[in-house]
């Protein structure tokens, strides 16, 4: 039992290990990539990016108008309903937005990435690039990070974006909130350090999703069993590890 | 005794495990210069993985491997990709790029180490497929290709930087017999017409014996014996006979290794 828990310690702190050293290389090897092989990066922010669009909007726009029906619903109780768009706003840009942005990329784009590389690895594409004298970090595994790492900013920006569309929807539109009120109080509460603050979560949960997830495929054990459960765990350790990130980014900005 | 010119590559003393599983015990193997090499074995006997470790994809626990006068285990990461430069590896399955076309697969290694103009690339990558026969498939994706059309693929990506020594893995597996027959043809075409050395991993005896120029049988992690094919199909070891004449039982025993059949049935096993 002891050496079962001194054994599992043991593999965490290696993996861990592990994992720092594949995470300074990819570092030091972006500046060169980003810079020489740009066409490599920007297919992999459409990849990344524009293909996750879609999901982006669509849950951006629901979350928005969950938050315009609780937002009013909660603050008519102290009649302050006017403030729906100042509540969404700061759940949005603050909160949500990178959050589940980092979520739903880590479920559309981390997957895709994570199972791409291992589905590499497992039919030899890595090794014959090897054998080619190209080394596969610098060819495959950092323009996927850095086309996720660029993409993501954005899409926090455009859920958020799309989100207080649908909150205005639902609490202007369907709820009659008045319309100057709706944006005239989010404009006066709303400072520039509450959007940073937004920028910035987005871009660490843009580095975090993205390293983990070309990590978990370049580390995956070569065969269908490997590439399936790296490919989930990519998801599962992405989601705590963003959250773990979001409360400790919250805890220092405030 | 063979002068060290003559060898491309020297194995000396190799040991090799995995886990608890000692795959090679002391091998020794020379591959000589302009040869087609044969390496063959039972399945598991590590001769993919004597591939991987001759282009120190794995690392021994001891041994050296000297290639071209240079021991692999001193190189460091940029000197061991310049000298893979002059390696041509043709993998089990091909191993083509998924993602992009027949014609940017072999065009893959001239774009990433060379600035050749476009024009240059689409003349070398059309001659070097034109070698084996599919110039006709430039423009389609990997996954429209049958087995032995990748490989052959593979085989024109593999020559598209002009390698000193090509290495075949299993090239002759699930090949239907007329793409066995072009494949055989092209690694004794492309060993002598550029110039090169070969080695072939295989386990196909007919294959082997029609293509190489020298053997070696790998058995219990160390050379059972070496020389032409026909040199081996003459030898009187029992290992090679039942190797080279595809016998079910020998030496390589044909029960993996089990509890007493009758015991275990009787269920007298578990006491």
């Amino acid at each position: 039992m002891l050496r079962d828990i001194y054994n599992a310690m043991m593999e965490f702190v290696r993996a861990f290990g592990a994992f720092q050293l594949f995470f300074l290389r990819l570092l030091a090897n972006s500046p060169s990539i980003f810079f020489k092989r740009f066409s490599l990066v920007v297919k992999q922010v459409y990849n990344t990016g524009t293909l996750s669009l879609v999901i982006i909007m669509v849950c951006g726009f629901f979350v928005g108008a969950v938050l315009g029906l609780q937002g009013y619903a909660n603050l008519a109780r102290f009649n302050a309903e006017d403030s729906v768009g100042t509540f969404a706003a700061f759940a949005l840009v603050k909160e949500l937005g990178p959050v589940i942005t980092a979520l739903l990329f880590a479920g559309r784009a981390g997957t895709a990435l994570a199972s791409e590389i291992g589905l590499m690895k497992a039919t030899n594409q890595l090794s014959a690039m090897e054998m080619m004298g190209v080394d596969p970090l610098r060819r495959i595994l950092v323009p996927r990070f850095l086309g996720g790492v660029i993409a993501m900013p954005f899409l926090a920006a455009i859920f958020s974006a799309i989100g207080l569309f649908g909150a205005h929807l639902v609490g202007v539109g369907l709820l009659g909130i008045d319309v100057g009120a709706f944006w005239q109080l989010m404009q006066q509460s709303l400072e520039i350090g509450d959007i940073q603050e937004g920028i910035v979560k987005s871009f660490v949960f843009g580095v975090i999703a993205s390293s983990l997830a070309v990590w978990e495929g370049y580390s995956a054990i070569p065969t269908a069993e490997g590439v399936g459960r790296a490919t989930t765990r990519s998801v599962v350790i992405t989601a705590i590890v963003v959250l773990i990130f979001d409360f400790m980014i919250t805890a220092v900005a405030l | 005794m063979v002068s060290e010119s003559e060898n491309l590559i020297e194995i000396t003393d190799l040991c090799f495990s995995r886990g608890a599983r000692q795959v090679f015990n002391g091998l020794n193997i020379n591959i000589k210069r302009g040869l087609i090499t044969a390496i063959m074995g039972p399945s598991g006997t590590g001769k993919t993985t004597l591939l991987r470790l001759i282009t120190r994809q794995l690392i021994p626990d001891s041994g050296t491997i000297i290639v071209d006068g240079v021991d692999i285990s001193t190189l460091n990461r940029a000197d061991l990709y310049k000298l893979r430069r002059r390696f041509g590896m043709l993998f089990q399955n091909g191993a083509l790029l998924t993602d992009i076309s027949v014609f940017e697969n072999v065009a893959f290694p001239l774009r990433e180490h060379t600035n050749l103009s476009n024009r240059l690339i689409r003349h070398v990558v059309l001659t070097k497929l034109h070698a084996v026969g599919l110039r006709g498939a430039a423009d389609m994706m990997p996954s429209q290709l049958s087995g032995g059309m990748a490989r052959r693929v593979a085989l024109a990506r593999a020559i598209v930087m002009d390698p000193e020594f090509l290495i075949y893995d299993e090239p002759f597996v699930g090949l239907d017999p007329i793409s066995m027959g072009v494949i055989v043809r092209l690694v004794r075409k492309m060993n002598d017409a550029l110039d090169i050395s070969s080695i072939l991993v295989s386990h196909d005896v007919d294959e082997i014996a029609t293509v190489a120029d020298c053997s070696y049988l790998i058995s219990d992690g160390k050379v059972a014996a070496s020389g032409s094919p026909e040199e081996l199909q003459k030898a009187s070891s029992a290992l090679v006979q039942q190797f080279m004449h595809g016998m079910a039982d020998g030496p390589v025993a044909f029960h993996f290794e089990a509890p007493d059949y009758t015991e275990q049935l009787l269920g007298r096993d578990a006491d």
